[in-house]
């Protein structure tokens, strides 16, 4: 919780040297509390209040990064329940699980699979970034073959699972250098895996049976330096462990309790061996909560949509996704097809294309940046009107794609026909309708 | 510092309502958290799924979305019955496609004696789901309301522009209102204190806020879906707590999404099975948002909503 400028205060050194540029020490404690200022330009605030004021400067669920270079994966560091109230910050990593106990055919397909899903979506790649690598065997030499493998055939983000720390520690020496997620501490080997951790910098999972044991497990972790560290409640039902990640979120946010600042990780994987419940128990995750989600497979008709989902839920209900300015054609058109004008706020986009589409009419499709609002509300904005709209049009190049000279323009800035031929000489601007759902309709009467 | 449960402070209740009529009318709504924030408050009644029913033979359905109800769409009787024998449907959506002005156009009259046919022939409750084109919405769903008198259907959607003929109607012959709004927690308000003014009691209101699907901009009704709930729990706001319907098949099976087929692109995987989870997966986010009442299309995505509304609350 962050402190008030007066708790500042009480922590500095109050002896108004304005050695830190500011005249005395409570105007430092305000800026503080502003975030303005750093408490490294105070030469001479204690030790103590060092610790307390960083840790209540610390965010509510702190934030642990898995992995390194460009596939490095944050998560955690969400700071509301409701993404409403302000925005969720880092989506949950998907992760792959691979066991040494599975066959080598069935392994090579999973982790060619991992590697070819992707999808773009508004200018975004949307892909799956963890690998979390099991031994299920026991056997240390099978688990260190495994991770061997996966470290070879892709760079994405590793989780290393054993409920053995000689094999953990087997499996480590591999990838070292990858900064993998360490699953998991117990109770029974809280201080291997924090050494482990500790000589390796890596992130570590704590599992625990219940939160009351979690939150004593993570208070021994935390006591011993470490900080990164990912919580597993233990819970295998879909009820429990809906409800452990609302509870957990709830207690780091509401209550500020630290033992519980930090993100989850969930396994869909290990609560149904049906694919398309575990991608429905997966969905409920990635918008109530999970850091990490673990699946047993991938598989385009789960994934694309999960993945879609992740994206919905994690953008910023303050910034609109937008499409890319440009023309884009459907259903390859040709010099007699129609264009078509609409703004580049994502929905507007995926609503208008999809009709366009399902009209089966090849059409031009110009698409203008109005800062990713739609139709009606930038043209009340004024950035979608005729003075805007016709040397985006002219500098669009739909002129050489077209031998018309005829654009339609949404029914809604039927206003702007006018304005349009005005600025656009030679141009017929033809209103099309108002809703997405009568485009096919319209597109069906076109005549160039 | 020793670990406790938090809970949230919930001052309110949602309202209950009844669906239908005689031994198989139901009860929604209730809740006094969260939806499956069971460690913290109830939910007395769980979200009940409707199975959606055309009144005249779709067109333009996938294959996949099709396939479960191959030789009865012709027949909105027949393919309600085959809802509710084969598939379990504790409730129906009738959606009268035909009625809408840029297609079939069909008369009130006909189309009413279309969903009298259907309520005969049913006992679960009936949701009847005009084309939101409100004058002729106003024209349908009065006929309908008329000739369906005490049946309690839902009949919606009721927007602002056409809530006083509508609503009258629901008044008179007593049916529930679907007071739908554009995706605006304070549209939704307004319409619930017209209709209210208007006489509607509290008890034959369900909210509409207007859905859509995954990829489609599901996120921005999640969000007016949890201010909804939020207002109703925490903040006590009586215009709006009702329980909510969020109608969400329509949605997901017109994307061009769920009809790539995968020789067109393998990345996307299974169609079929792909069509069942961005409908099911759209429904299960509507769901924690605070749906109580779901239109859905595919048996086996209503199948796998039922088995997570399930585990959800298992004991």
């Amino acid at each position: 919780m962050p402190l008030t400028g007066i708790e500042i205060f009480k922590l500095l050194p109050k002896t108004n040297c304005s050695e830190c540029g500011v005249p005395t020490c409570l105007a430092f404690a305000m800026s503080l509390a502003a975030g303005k200022a750093e408490l490294a330009a105070c030469p001479y605030v204690s030790e103590e209040a060092k610790v307390k004021l960083s840790e209540a400067a610390a965010p509510p669920i702190l934030p642990v990064t898995i992995g390194v270079g460009e596939r490095a994966l944050k998560i955690g560091g969400e700071t509301v329940m409701f993404r409403h109230e302000k925005r969720f910050e880092n989506p949950p990593g998907i992760a792959l699980l691979l066991t040494d106990s599975m066959d080598e055919k069935e392994i090579d397909e999973k982790l060619e699979r991992l590697k070819s899903l992707k999808y773009e979506r508004v200018g975004l790649t949307l892909q799956p970034e963890l690998v979390a690598i099991k031994d299920s065997s026991g056997d240390g030499g099978k688990f260190e073959a495994l991770v061997k493998k996966v470290v070879q055939s892709t760079d994405r983000g590793l989780i290393l699972m054993s409920d053995s720390p000689d094999n953990l520690s087997v499996g480590l020496k591999v990838c070292a250098d990858r900064k993998p997620l360490l699953y998991a501490a117990t109770k029974e080997n809280a201080e291997r895996l924090i050494t482990l951790a500790k000589e390796n910098s890596c992130p570590l999972a704590v599992k625990a049976p219940g939160l009351e044991e979690l939150s004593q497990l993570v208070t021994k972790l935390t006591e011993a330096g470490r900080k990164d560290l990912v919580l597993d409640s233990g819970a295998r039902t879909v009820r429990q462990a809906f409800e452990d990640q609302v509870i957990i979120r709830s207690s780091a946010l509401n209550k500020k309790f630290r033992p519980l600042g930090f993100p989850t990780i969930v396994f869909p994987a290990e609560m149904t061996s049906d694919p398309m419940k575990e991608a429905l128990i997966a969905s409920i995750f990635v918008a109530k909560y999970a850091g990490i989600i673990v699946l047993s497979d991938l598989r385009g008709e789960s994934l694309f949509p999960l993945l879609v989902e992740r994206m919905n839920i994690f953008t910023d209900p303050q910034r609109p996704l937008m499409t890319k300015q440009g023309i884009y054609d459907i259903g390859g058109p040709d010099e007699n097809s129609p264009a078509l004008i609409t703004t580049n706020f994502s929905l507007t986009y995926f609503i208008v294309s999809g009709e366009i589409e399902s009209s089966k009419v090849p059409s031009h499709l110009l698409v203008m940046d109005t800062e990713g609002l739609s139709v009606m509300t930038s043209w009340a904005a004024g950035k979608f009107v005729a003075d805007a709209i016709a040397p985006f049009v002219k500098k669009s190049g739909i002129e050489d794609k077209i031998k018309h000279h005829k654009l339609i323009i949404p029914g809604y800035i039927a206003a702007e026909q006018g304005g349009l031929e005005e600025e656009l000489p030679g141009w017929e601007i033809l209103v099309g309708p108002r809703e997405g759902a009568h485009i096919p309709a319209y597109l069906k009467t076109w005549q160039a | 510092m020793a670990f406790e449960v938090p809970k949230t402070a919930y001052s309110g209740k949602l309202r209950q309502i009844k669906l239908g009529s005689g031994d198989k009318a139901l009860t929604v709504g209730g809740e006094t958290s969260y939806s499956f924030h069971l460690f913290e408050g109830e939910m007395p009644n769980l979200p009940k799924i409707a199975m959606e029913v055309w009144d005249s033979p779709p067109e333009e359905w996938p294959q996949a979305a099709l396939e479960p109800f191959l030789g009865v769409t012709e027949d909105p009787v027949l393919w309600a019955k085959k809802c509710i024998d084969d598939y379990g449907a504790e409730m129906i959506a009738l959606e009268l496609i035909s009625t809408d002005p840029n297609g079939l156009n069909r008369g009130a009259e006909e189309a009413a004696e279309v969903v009298k046919k259907v309520v005969e022939a049913i006992s679960v409750p009936l949701i009847v789901w005009g084309t939101a084109n409100q004058d002729k919405d106003s024209e349908v769903l009065s006929k309908v309301a008329e000739l369906c008198q005490g049946k309690n259907l839902i009949l919606g959607p009721i927007e602002e522009g056409d809530h006083k003929k509508i609503g009258a109607s629901a008044i008179g012959y007593h049916h529930t209102a679907i007071a739908s709004t554009p995706i605006d927690i304070n549209l939704a308000k307004q319409l619930n204190i017209l209709l209210g003014n208007l006489g509607v009691p509290d008890e034959q209101i369900i909210i509409d806020p207007t859905v859509s699907g995954i990829g489609y901009g599901i996120e921005y009704v999640y969000s007016v879906m949890e201010r909804i709930r939020m207002a109703s729990l925490t903040q006590q706001d009586e215009k709006l707590q009702f329980p909510v319907i969020c109608n969400i098949s329509k949605e997901v099976w017109k994307t061009k999404e769920v009809r790539i087929p995968e020789s067109e692109d393998p990345s996307l995987g299974d169609a079929r099975k792909r069509g069942i989870l961005m409908e099911a997966m759209s429904a299960m986010v509507l769901l924690l948002a605070g749906a109580d009442v779901l239109v859905m299309r595919h048996p086996e995505a209503i199948k796998l909503v039922r088995g997570m509304i399930t585990d959800l609350t298992a004991a």
